[in-house]
């Protein structure tokens, strides 16, 4: 819907005056301005939530400790977001969160890419001094190849539950029972395919810690062990920016930056998962020409210059119409604008096309 | 797209015809998705309950090829009630007047009828559409594979230019591409008609321009080459003899699967460049094993006419080599002597003769991110609507067209319409997808969608094993039982080998303007196998 352009507010943070835009969150003015806050249930591809309770700030004349991620700026604000008060509540919280979370992570595919375990670091916890009741899980029955579930790892977060309705429109899992059950799951606790899951893995993709994660790269590499190259997604025409991560030359798994390019950090299930056709066995690795019927390989020279000569000789034979090229809508430009120029100067003819019609 | 991605959610209502945005541009579909949550009206015009649907105030189940009928009865609604923007259809159209007087006697008790959607919401969703203050048509394949693609596109611009809905925020004529770079190749003169940047081939010193920068002696016709599927037609007649396909699978993708396979056998030489040995590779004289797009660098223009950069990201296996290498080397065996050995100097090459990409240079798409063309030099920041201020021919033209039945109609032996698409697990010919662990245990088979009651009236269940069968061929696929289909209309995706929906559709019947056969409207027949 139509939007005006937004009003500009004047705050301090920590002693600093900044500008910001009204309807702008306390949390988001201090992420443009690299002030750090912990978050575990805030997403910015999401509405504000305030569950996880980490981002609390002092704001002078308001009592308590409000969160960050939903509390709107106003003009004057006098924001604190670190204090030895906040500090201490914030290690509560994790102390909290970490008595009821299965610290796998010597096997975990998080570790390395885990909100909670960056947090514990940074406060130096080694283990929650809290001991009692703790979840008492339900695996999700799933038989799917792409995603896992492991709730003994979740933190209640909602993330995945938001994200399903938020953006996805889907719904496909809620929160379901209560207390130490509480878990976020399918309706009937069906599989995620029954469920109406679209494997798009957004779930995984917002999941802070290892509750949900990728089958195809489980064990495949540890986050560190990883370079990462951002590119275009090879499928459908609208471009999306897909971070690719690449282990030992192989590509192990795929993100999509958040706030990056015009997926925004959302991707398909194609976008996400389709990417191991690439190292499939059956992937062509040398050049084939058909001798008594049957294709056999031979050089790139040889190749080359069957095609070259053929396509000359039947250019002087029956004339350049004779011959046509369908080029690729899988192709870059730069390998279509070469295609259509070696039809057009080495033939001499406008047979070129391409399935833009199909 | 006239307008980007981004800009639909800014739009207070928006038609979706022929598109299964969520399926197909799944991202886009979560823009429509999030805009239906703030409160966007999204209108569906689809023979399918589609899943966006869901999300949808209206779903218009329009009978399959009427789509004319139900554009020239909503431009007669927005002509009758007094609905159009004067001020735009004065100072931006032309053939207004002829227009209105064809839509003025358009019948719409008739178009409710053909159509199958009712007067009262034809009525509605037009003047929803003309009366918002932005509103956006965003439309696919549903519009244009068909015989009269062209009627189709410009009866359906008609409403846009009628109501001056295009040329600012929220609103436009969105068409959506169905793969990575449909666009650019259309912009880089892979087409019979154009050369790169939309140059007319019939234009002769167009022709010696470039003839001259590509310091090419050879003589260029200036006339149209065939397209697609003219180039196939013309192979089974045998007069085309040679044939070269860069990344295509058309024994899959293209209509009538039998004729195609006996035109390319047909062929003297047939050089097939891919990256795996498809359907299509497996027919060829000589095979070019190729890089996919992780393995290599190179700019791709989006739906929303925006260049992005690709990046390198493993390399090639065993001998595979970039299609830009591969092509260079053909190149320089017939004695081109072409010099450029990277993405980026072609970038060069190809600004220079395509005006809409004059700008746009692989530092600027570094440092920049994507530029949407029109970039015409260095300084332009790219234009991410257009038409803001003019039309490229000036004034811009409504089209007169009168709804005209498929050529090929069912009848007692072909009772059913077989509507074909995909689906969001696999795509286009399934090369890629069904072989990506995961995606292609998720439909691991073909199959065909059928409506409840033909199922019944079939005595077929869900999996049951059919055979659909078409004038021209048949096939077997398993049964899903969608209650979202109408009676008499079935639903194939063309992606699967093991049942190709394409042995079924035909390539006879062309549009005479796009060349676009169609694949929307087959008459078939379902047989349980027993």
């Amino acid at each position: 819907m139509t939007q005006a352009p937004a009003q500009i507010i004047t705050l301090t943070i920590d002693g600093l005056p900044l500008e910001a835009r009204a309807g702008q969150t306390v949390l988001e003015v201090c992420r443009e301005n690299g002030i750090q806050i912990p978050t575990l249930c805030h997403d910015p591809r999401l509405e504000p939530y305030g569950a996880c309770r980490l981002c609390i700030v002092q704001i002078e004349g308001v009592r308590g400790f409000p969160t960050s991620c939903t509390t709107r700026v106003a003009e004057g604000m006098s924001v604190t977001t670190n204090s030895p008060e906040i500090a201490d509540l914030r290690r509560s919280i994790v102390e909290l969160l970490l008595s009821d979370h299965e610290l796998r992570c010597l096997s975990c595919d998080s570790a390395g890419a885990c909100a909670l375990q960056d947090i514990a670091y940074e406060f130096g916890i080694e283990e929650s001094p809290y001991t009692g009741e703790r979840h008492r899980v339900r695996e999700g029955q799933d038989d799917n190849d792409l995603i896992e579930r492991d709730y003994s790892k979740c933190i209640l977060c909602g993330r995945c539950v938001r994200i399903c309705h938020e953006v996805q429109g889907c719904d496909v899992v809620g929160y379901t029972d209560r207390g130490f059950e509480a878990i976020p799951n399918t309706p009937y606790a069906l599989s995620l395919e029954a469920a109406g899951c679209e494997f798009c893995g957004q779930c995984v993709s917002t999941c802070p810690v290892g509750a949900l994660t990728d089958k195809p790269s489980r064990y495949q590499g540890r986050v560190w062990e990883t370079t990462r190259v951002e590119s275009i997604c090879g499928y459908c025409g609208v471009g999306c920016t897909v971070e690719y991560h690449v282990k030992d030359g192989r590509i192990i798994s795929t993100g999509a930056p958040i706030g990056r390019g015009v997926n925004g950090g959302n991707l398909c299930a194609k976008g996400r998962y389709g990417w191991s056709f690439t190292h499939s066995p059956d992937r062509l690795t040398a050049p084939l020409v058909r001798r008594d019927g049957k294709l056999v390989e031979v050089t790139w020279d040889e190749a080359v210059r069957v095609v070259a000569d053929n396509l000359a000789r039947i250019r002087d034979e029956h004339g350049p119409g004779a011959v046509g090229g369908l080029a690729s809508a899988k192709c870059t430009n730069e390998e279509n604008y070469l295609f259509q120029k070696l039809l057009r100067t080495a033939i001499g003819t406008h047979n070129i096309d391409h399935c833009a019609r199909l | 797209m006239t307008n980007s991605v981004a800009d639909l959610g800014q739009a207070d209502v928006i038609l979706v015809i022929g598109s299964n945005t969520t399926e197909a541009h799944p991202i886009v579909g979560i823009e429509l998705k999030r805009a239906a949550l703030r409160g966007t009206r999204i209108v569906v015009v689809d023979p399918r309950r589609i899943k966006l649907v869901d999300h949808a105030k209206d779903w218009l189940r329009i009978q399959p090829g009427t789509n004319v009928a139900l554009f020239n009865a909503m431009a007669r609604v927005i002509v009758e009630e007094g609905l159009i923007d004067e001020a735009f259809v004065s100072e931006r159209t032309e053939g207004f007047e002829a227009l209105r007087d064809h839509v003025l006697r358009v019948d719409l008790d008739e178009a409710a009828r053909i159509t199958g959607i009712p007067v009262v919401k034809i009525r509605e969703v037009a003047r929803a559409y003309a009366s918002a203050e932005r509103a956006s048509i965003v439309y696919c394949m549903g519009v244009t594979q068909f015989a009269t693609g062209t009627a189709q596109v410009r009866t359906l611009a008609n409403l846009a230019m009628l109501t001056g809905q295009i040329g600012r925020p929220g609103t436009g004529v969105n068409p959506l591409r169905g793969q990575s770079n449909v666009q650019g190749a259309c912009d880089l003169g892979c087409l019979p008609d154009c050369l790169p940047g939309y140059q007319s081939v019939s234009d002769r010193d167009t022709l010696d321009r470039f003839c001259d920068f590509w310091g090419s002696e050879r003589e260029l016709p200036a006339e149209a080459g065939l397209t697609l599927v003219e180039m196939i037609h013309a192979a089974a007649r045998g007069e085309l003899k040679a044939l070269y396909v860069m990344g295509e699978n058309p024994v899959l993708s293209d209509p009538d699967q039998a004729h195609v396979i006996e035109a390319l056998e047909n062929l003297d030489f047939f050089v097939v460049q891919d990256i795996f040995l498809t359907e299509t590779a497996k027919l060829a004289d000589v095979v070019l094993p190729a890089a996919t797009f992780l393995e290599k660098d190179g700019t791709y223009t989006s739906t929303d006419r925006r260049v992005q950069l690709g990046r390198k990201v493993v390399d090639a296996p065993g001998e595979a080599k970039t299609d830009l290498e591969i092509v260079t080397l053909v190149a320089n065996a017939m004695g081109l002597g072409w010099d450029e050995d990277s993405p980026r100097d072609v970038m060069v090459e190809m600004g220079a003769v395509t005006p809409q990409y004059g700008g746009i240079t692989y530092s600027r798409l570094e440092a920049e991110g994507g530029l949407q063309w029109p970039c015409p030099d260095a300084s332009h920041p790219g234009t991410p609507i257009l038409h803001v201020d003019g039309f490229p021919r000036g004034r811009a033209a409504f089209a007169v067209a009168d709804h005209t039945p498929p050529a090929e109609l069912p009848d007692v032996e072909f009772p059913m319409v077989l509507l074909t698409g995909r689906h969001l697990w696999n795509f286009h010919t399934n090369t890629m997808t069904g072989r990506s662990v995961g995606l292609a245990e998720l439909n691991a088979a073909g199959y065909v969608e059928i409506s409840p009651k033909d199922a019944e009236s079939l005595c077929l269940c869900e999996g049951d094993r059919v055979e659909v069968a078409s004038r021209r061929g048949a096939c077997v696929a398993n049964v899903r039982i969608t209650p979202g289909l109408e009676p008499g209309v079935v639903f194939m995706p063309f992606h699967f080998a093991d049942a190709p929906a394409n042995r079924l559709t035909s390539g006879a019947a062309l549009d005479p303007d796009s060349k676009m056969p169609g694949l929307k409207t087959t008459p078939v027949r379902i047989s349980r196998i027993v």
